[in-house]
Order: structure tokens, then C-alpha cells, then sequence
């Protein structure tokens, strides 16, 4: 009975009802895009450097896993590392940024295709000349480029020799020595790629390296790539939370503030229940479960709406943004909307519960 | 032999603070009703007739003296047990109707009855109150949809669907024209006459008044005869 009339409640209010919703599922739908962005950027990395085929990574001293290293190292550590026993190819790579979050990055092809087992061609080939350069199929497929279309980066205008299968290294790439040039850092690179001859023997190299370089981060390619967490990136730990506080804070004040209006819309109503003699409890629980239903709907809208707004940050946002759908986050989300949705009835619903029976009863 | 007394109000006094003011709304009021009668209480505006429903309702406490409901003294309870009276022992009917917008009327009932913690409204006494108050087919309608005299009459099935010890009724027929007004009336005297139901109720119509097997006259706040 009392779900019942918490349903007609709802029905009975559908404006206040349908903003209560969107507030809620508004602030879903923020949650669940933000980790879902940070997720996906995150796995894509991941993917992106399992594609390189290399056992161990290395990267300068100092540097963070996901940091847009500048390239420090000597490029001569390459020769270095394919000296070195067990090693059966290293290769480098110069990272530069290009604007926002968007990275070019150099490459010694021959090597890096021996390494990672060579791109696959979607369409065209490898670089030709010195403007050529290399985009991956969901670059090409956002920004509309096809072989032969030219794309003005860094002040240049470059040619697109080829697209490749995304999920190797990088989505935009140059020849090193152009990157290198391009970032003033001729005879350096950022990273450094090592294959070993049998994966048993990686973490042998990588404890020889680390002895013999003791200051430069070496990783095997499991250690690197687990390293690919929100916790490793600087501040996006602190981003997510202030986004998940933000929209907590949406869907408290909207639902305090349309919870208030109710209890005041329907003082009359409180006085009829406390007349029949309804007790503080069950005007409570009118009243939490009215949010529950508001929170519950609402929270199940802004899933829905996170599938929408993958679509739109994979489609607008460019090829370095990746939004996936994280299912476990849902419960956490929901948990998150509803617990902050209750809180923010809890004030108006005990305005409620303690209105004097007789004053409600004479509300006009 | 008489029936036993269902409402004793002895020495009763309500002191209301209205700004910096306290008046004395009522002023020492002793009365008795039996199980099964239908008594009225008449008296001009500001008589106290008001605040002796509020206080016999449960919906505010006395200042001093004792009121009996059924052999339970209200006076000596707080809010949690004066809601716990109202839930199982009084039915209320107002001026004003006051059902829920937003409920049927049937739902209307069923609210009361599931806020006195009982199953569903079908045993034959409630049905046989249902025949009586000629709603059966309102019961499917929201408030909005029915006539003045149709609520009042929604509000007497609420009121009654418990099975109160006392009905109370302010002004039932206060909103009403006068075709509803006598309807609602006949009907009260039927309940109490056919279902044994004890009703207490509160006007300043005399012509109303005089449904009722005894009335009661009030003058500030105090009972005159």
C-alpha cells in the first residue's frame, strides 16, 4: 500500500518527478562517463603498448609510467641494450605532444616492425618520404583521411602514406629521426623497446639492465602494463573525485530541493497520514522510498545515457579519448546517486515527520 | 442495563499560547459517552468544541485532567502513543474530506487500514458499512472525480474501516449542500444505529445537531448543558 502511494506520489507530480530523474541520472551518467573515459584511455595505453612486441621497457630516470616522458635517453643505449646477452632487438621511439592530450611518435620502422610483427595496411604502406606519415584507422576514421589526404600537425602539413590496424605504439607516426628534429632532440629517445630471445628469460635481462643502469625505470612488459591504473596517472585519481563529488553534490540539491517542495506541497497530506495515525516511521519511509524509486529510476536512466555519451566522446572528442562502458562501476554509481539522493531527503523528511498533526491538517 | 462508557473527559483544560497570549480554550469539561451512542457537541465559534475533537482525537494534548478512550487515558500519553490511538481506536471525518489526492478512494480506505496494521478491507461488518455509504462503485475514482457528498461519504468508510471505538466527525456536513448534507447525516445515524458504531460530532448546525441521540452544548469552553 505504501509503495503504491509512493507511486502515485510520483505520478501525481510527473514535472517535478522527470527533473528529480534527469538530475539523478545527470549525475550518473557523469560518474560512469568519467571512469569510463579514464578507463578507456587507460586500457587503450595498455592495449597500445602490449602491440609493441616488446619483453622488457625502459624508460628515463624519474619518469612516470604514463607521463609524456620528454626524450632524455642517449639513443646510443639502443646499441647499448642489443649488446647485452639474451637480447635480440631493442628499438626507440620519441614521443611529442601536439596539442591537448594528442601525441606524435617516432619510430624506427624497420626495427619497430620486426619487433611488434609489422602494421597491418588497411590501406597504403609504409613511409616514402620525409612529410609521409603513418595514422591509425581510428584516427583517420574521426578526422575523415584516406591515403594520400594531408594533415597539418606541428605547423606541417604531412602526407598519409598509410593507415594502419589501431593497437600498435601510437596512433600518429613519423620517422624518428623527424620526430626527433621536430622535438629538438636529435640523438635522444623517450623509450626504449627490448626483445629478449625467450620470455623466460626476461626478467633475468631486466635485473642485469637494472644492475648496470640502476637509475633508468625498466620494466617487463606485464610489470608496464599493470602499471596502467588511474593511481599512476598524476591527479587523475583527485579528477575522478572531483567529478564524482560535483555530481554527487547535483543530485543532493536537486533532490533536497524537490524533496523540500514536496513536504511543503503536502503538508496537508503528512497531517491526513498522522490523523490515521501513521507514526514518524512510516512517513519517513514514505518519503525515503519516494527518493529510493526517484534514485533507483534515475540511476538506470543515466546507464542508459552512458551509452550515449560513449557514441559522442568517441565520435567528437578525438582519437585520444576512449570511453568504455565499465559494468562494475554500475552498482557503485547506483550506490553513489542513491545514498547521496537520501541523504538529501533526510533534512525535508524530518521537517515531515515532526510537523504537529494538528498545524499540518489546517495547511492550506 | 447501559452500555459501558467508551470517552470519559474529566476536569479537562487546554491552555493554547497565541503570541504572547495564552488562551483558554477549554476550561474544566467533564463528559461521558456510552459505547454505541451518537452524541453531538453544538456551540458558537470560539466555544471550545474544536479543541475538545482535537484533544478526545488524540491530535493534541490536554493541558490538565484526563481524557478516557476505551479505558486508555490520552492525557497520560506522549505523541507516539496518542498516533497509536488514532491508528486503531479513533476514526476522524472532516469538514474538508481530507482524502489523499492522489489515492482512489478505495485506496483512500485501504490506507487507513494498513496504517492500523490490518490485512485487507473485506470482512462482512466493513462491506456491510460499504452497502450503507452506497460507494461501491466510487471505489476506483480519485477524489478529483467525485462530488463533495461522495468524499465525505469515501471518508466516513475510512474513518470506520478499522473499526474505531469512537468516530469523530467535525463539521461533516460543513462543505455539503443541503441534499448531501442530509444523506451524510442519515447515514451517520445508520451507522451508529445498524453497526452499534459510537459517534461523537462536532457542529454548530442544530439542524444537524439533532441527528444525534443527545446534544451537548458548549460555551466558552466550558460544557452548559
Amino acid at each position: 500500500m505504501l509503495n503504491k502511494l509512493v507511486m502515485e506520489n510520483l505520478k501525481h507530480r510527473p514535472v517535478r518527478t522527470l527533473l528529480s530523474v534527469c538530475a539523478i541520472a545527470v549525475e550518473v551518467t557523469m560518474i560512469l562517463t568519467q571512469v569510463g573515459v579514464s578507463r578507456g584511455m587507460l586500457e587503450d595505453s595498455q592495449r597500445r603498448a602490449r602491440g609493441v612486441g616488446a619483453d622488457v621497457w625502459v624508460r628515463p630516470p624519474n619518469s612516470s609510467v604514463l607521463s609524456f616522458s620528454s626524450a632524455s635517453m642517449n639513443e646510443k643505449l639502443v646499441e647499448f641494450f642489443e649488446k647485452q646477452a639474451g637480447v635480440v632487438l631493442a628499438t626507440g621511439s620519441v614521443s611529442h605532444g601536439i596539442g591537448g592530450i594528442e601525441q606524435i611518435t617516432g619510430i624506427d620502422l624497420e626495427k619497430f616492425s620486426k619487433m611488434s610483427g609489422g602494421f597491418r595496411y588497411i590501406a597504403g604502406g609504409p613511409f616514402r618520404n620525409p612529410d609521409d606519415i603513418l595514422v591509425d584507422e581510428r584516427y583517420a576514421d574521426i578526422h575523415k583521411l584516406s591515403v594520400g589526404s594531408k594533415v597539418k600537425l606541428v605547423n606541417r602539413e604531412w602526407n598519409i602514406c598509410g593507415i594502419i590496424e589501431p593497437g600498435k605504439l601510437a596512433r600518429l607516426l613519423l620517422p624518428l629521426p623527424v620526430v626527433q628534429e621536430m622535438a629538438g632532440a636529435t640523438g635522444r629517445v623517450s623509450q626504449i623497446f627490448v626483445k629478449v630471445d625467450q620470455p623466460a628469460n626476461a626478467q633475468r635481462v631486466i635485473d642485469d639492465l637494472k644492475q648496470k643502469l640502476p637509475d633508468y625505470k625498466i620494466y617487463s612488459i606485464e610489470e608496464f602494463t599493470s602499471l596502467f591504473s588511474a593511481s599512476n596517472v598524476p591527479g587523475l585519481r583527485a579528477f575522478n573525485g572531483v567529478v564524482i563529488t560535483v555530481s554527487v553534490l547535483v543530485g543532493f540539491l536537486v533532490v533536497f530541493l524537490s524533496m523540500y517542495t514536496a513536504v511543503l506541497e503536502r503538508t496537508r497530506e503528512i497531517g491526513i497520514l498522522k490523523s490515521l495515525g501513521a507514526s514518524r516511521g512510516y512517513v519517513l519511509s514514505l518519503m525515503v522510498r519516494e527518493t529510493f524509486v526517484l534514485a533507483l529510476i534515475g540511476t538506470v536512466i543515466g546507464i542508459l545515457l552512458t551509452y550515449g555519451t560513449r557514441v559522442l566522446v568517441n565520435f567528437y572528442a578525438g582519437p585520444s579519448l576512449t570511453q568504455v562502458i565499465v559494468a562494475e562501476w554500475w552498482p557503485i554509481a547506483a550506490a553513489i546517486a542513491i545514498g547521496g539522493a537520501i541523504l538529501g531527503t533526510l533534512y525535508p523528511a524530518w521537517k515531515a515527520v515532526q510537523q504537529d498533526a494538528l498545524e499540518a491538517l489546517s495547511y492550506e | 442495563m447501559s452500555e459501558p462508557v467508551i470517552i470519559r473527559v474529566s476536569g479537562l483544560r487546554k491552555v493554547y499560547r497565541a503570541g504572547q497570549v495564552d488562551v483558554q480554550a477549554l476550561r474544566g469539561v467533564d463528559l461521558s459517552i456510552n459505547r454505541g451512542e451518537f452524541v453531538s457537541i453544538v456551540g458558537p465559534s470560539g466555544s471550545g468544541k474544536s479543541t475538545l475533537f482535537h484533544v478526545v482525537g488524540g491530535l493534541t494534548p490536554p493541558t490538565s485532567g484526563s481524557v478516557e478512550i476505551d479505558g486508555v487515558d490520552l492525557a497520560k500519553m506522549g505523541e507516539t502513543g496518542r498516533t497509536n490511538m488514532r491508528k486503531t481506536k479513533i476514526g476522524f471525518v472532516f469538514q474538508k474530506y481530507n482524502l489523499l489526492p492522489t489515492l482512489s478512494a478505495g485506496d483512500n480506505i485501504a490506507i487507513a487500514r494498513h496504517i492500523a496494521g490490518k490485512a485487507d478491507n473485506s470482512d462482512a461488518w466493513f462491506l456491510e458499512a460499504l452497502k450503507l455509504l452506497g460507494i461501491e462503485r466510487r471505489l476506483d475514482h480519485k477524489p478529483r472525480a467525485m462530488s463533495g457528498g461522495e468524499q465525505q461519504r469515501v471518508a466516513i468508510a475510512r474513518a470506520i474501516v478499522t473499526h474505531p471505538a469512537i468516530l469523530l466527525a467535525d463539521e461533516p456536513t460543513g462543505n455539503l449542500d443541503t441534499q448531501n448534507s442530509q444523506a451524510v447525516l442519515a447515514l451517520l445515524r445508520e451507522l451508529n444505529h445498524k453497526l452499534g458504531q459510537t459517534i461523537l460530532m462536532i457542529t454548530h448546525n442544530p439542524e444537524a445537531a439533532a441527528f444525534a441521540d443527545r446534544i451537548v452544548s458548549m460555551r466558552d469552553g466550558r460544557i452548559v448543558n
